[in-house]
């Protein structure tokens, strides 16, 4: 079996055994969906302007977040690699014979998935049994929710890219806590994680859409619930396949430039 | 030697290494000044390291702490990038062919682990066999053959967490040899080892460099270990080679000195022999330390014999140990 297929399946596995902190995750995943559609149901009823997306649009926006929150969020992190680095167990990374980039993207690939897996089912069982207005609502065609589909992966594979530069920078850096802080902050509002994208003024939303953030989290979305039209869609996975080429090609630039003056840490 | 065993497997020539290394002292207030200057200074790990090794040796790296021991092994198992000079190993350079290169080596660090932690270890050995695609009958031949030499029956299906320090061991030495490298870099393999198992790692080396002829090379601070394995020394202090060759040489040229230990039936006159001294003298024992160079063991026991009753002897070489410090000493490091 291929090598990175195989450490992907490890780490997977791995991630299966953590079933108290699904079960939690998921009641802190439909503590936080309800209370945000509460917020926006308030608002909503007493707007009297034109609404930018429709309160049913929203609510399934705010569902997806919380039911795909291991694909999205930036702060996910793999402690274990950040180990590596300080701690200078990278020496072992080393010297196998592959790359490393890959290597560590397939374990934060699988690491996602594993803990999206465990938790997205139950809570979207729930989501649409709930009564109305927080009732989740299903895609409005087979053909959105495929684009759907595909644009989710297509934003995992973003975000795993995007996370990979994190874990670079801590080659120099030595502490993840700032890299991780400072990227994830700013990454996930800019991906409309806090204001979905929409309902932010118009200066803001055009940062949003030169960054690589909102095609992880808003785009698919939005494409789910129809509100990003068919066409429209087919154009943003393009821009997804442009970025996830440029975070890659930069990722493993850097790597290479890391590595070349790599200190393996205490001794 | 070279033409004898043919060319040399492992070459290093002029390989310097140095790291800026952040420095300040103690205190509030320096601490408060490194926020605005820094001080740095450039530390010499290898200066002007040259070697070279046959195939099937097995040699022992030694040295004091922090001398760069270490350093030289990530350097030959392509981890760290020299800031000087060539190296050559089977035909590579470790750094420049890293992912081909490693296919061929084994590397273990004392210090470091391999395993997943929270996996049986034989999860991380299905890990190893895919990324190093070892053939399905060449991982189970050498799964059983290590599983046997190494006693890990009743380790290998238990998580690595629940492992002792020395049970971990063998299983990280034998993660090391699943895909049957060419060369073994061992980095402190007995560190924190009970007897048992030092013996038990060190009867395995001997048989994987006799029967497959691997060829080992490995650091320690353990001068018992380089007894049981090193054909060869290497010493390295402050980053430059004081030492190569073998450990007979270095005992021949440091240990000459013996010393001598005398059980006899009461004697109250301490006897003195020309050219041996004394240490200690009670009426039923005397301790002499002499050099064998000036004077013979034989005739010291001979004339003791005629002046006393002897029950026992005892006759002492200098430990390895002490020889080391000697050496340390003698290049003043």
């Amino acid at each position: 079996m291929n090598a990175y297929i195989s450490v992907w399946k490890l780490r997977f596995i791995n991630g299966m055994q953590y079933r108290a902190a699904a079960l939690a995750g998921m009641a802190t995943q439909l503590f936080f969906g309800l209370i945000f559609i509460m917020v926006f149901v308030a608002f909503y009823s007493q707007s009297s302007g034109q609404v930018p997306i429709s309160l049913k649009d929203l609510v399934t926006y705010v569902w997806l977040q919380q039911i795909f929150l291991a694909f999205i969020m930036l702060w996910f992190r793999d402690n274990e690699i950040f180990q590596l680095i300080t701690s200078g167990n990278i020496a072992y990374e080393l010297c196998r014979p592959c790359n490393i980039y890959s290597f560590w993207y397939a374990k934060l690939l699988a690491q996602r998935l594993s803990s999206a897996v465990l938790r997205c089912f139950p809570i979207l069982a729930v989501t649409f049994v709930l009564p109305q207005p927080y009732r989740m609502s299903l895609p409005p065609s087979p053909a959105a929710l495929a684009l759907f589909l595909i644009t989710l992966i297509l934003g995992l594979l973003v975000i795993v890219a995007i996370s990979m530069l994190i874990y670079i920078s801590v080659f120099w850096t030595m502490s993840p806590t700032g890299s991780t802080l400072m990227i994830s902050v700013a990454g996930e509002f800019l991906a409309g994680m806090i204001i979905p994208v929409p309902l932010m003024p118009l200066w803001l939303q055009k940062i949003a859409y030169v960054l690589p953030f909102r095609w992880t989290t808003d785009f698919p979305f939005r494409v789910y619930s129809g509100h990003i039209p068919q066409a429209e869609a087919l154009w943003g996975i393009l821009v997804q396949l442009l970025w996830l080429a440029v975070l890659i090609g930069v990722g493993q630039w850097s790597l290479r430039r890391a590595l070349r003056q790599v200190v393996v840490q205490g001794g | 030697m070279q033409n004898e065993r043919g060319p040399y497997l492992i070459s290093l020539q002029g390989i310097g290494k140095s790291f800026k290394v952040a420095r300040r002292s103690a205190g509030l207030r320096q601490a408060a000044k490194a926020l605005f200057v820094r001080e740095h200074a450039i530390v010499k790990a290898l200066d002007e390291i040259s070697f070279s090794i046959h195939e099937g040796e097995i040699v022992g790296y030694i040295g004091p702490n922090g001398a760069g021991k270490s350093t030289t092994i990530k350097v030959m198992s392509g981890i760290l990038v020299p800031d000087s000079g060539s190296c050559s190993i089977m035909g590579y350079t470790p750094w420049k062919d890293r992912a081909a290169y490693v296919k061929h080596i084994g590397v273990v660090f004392g210090q470091r682990s391999q395993l997943w932690w929270d996996v049986p270890v034989i999860d991380s050995y299905e890990l190893l066999r895919d990324i190093y695609k070892i053939p399905a009958e060449t991982y189970r031949a050498n799964l059983n053959m290590l599983v046997d030499t190494l006693g890990l029956h009743n380790l290998i299906n238990t998580p690595v967490r629940q492992l002792s320090l020395g049970q971990r061991m063998r299983c990280e030495i034998a993660a090391s040899l699943l895909h049957s490298p060419k060369i073994l870099f061992l980095d402190e393999p007995t560190i924190g080892l009970d007897a048992v198992s030092k013996i038990a790692v060190r009867q395995f080396i001997k048989t994987i460099n006799k029967e497959k002829g691997v060829t080992v090379i490995l650091t320690t601070h353990d001068m018992s270990d380089i007894e049981a394995l090193a054909d060869r020394i290497l010493m390295i202090g402050k980053g430059a080679l004081l030492y190569d060759g073998t450990l007979s040489e270095l005992r021949s040229r440091f240990g000459t000195h013996r010393t001598i230990t005398v059980d006899f039936r009461e004697c109250l006159q301490p006897v003195d022999i020309p050219g041996v001294i004394l240490l200690s003298w009670t009426p039923e024992r005397a301790l002499y330390s002499l050099d064998t160079e000036h004077v013979s063991i034989a005739s010291v026991i001979s004339q003791l014999s005629e002046l006393v009753e002897i029950i026992d002897v005892a006759i002492e070489t200098k430990p390895i140990d002490e020889i080391i410090v000697q050496l340390y000493k003698e290049h003043q490091i």
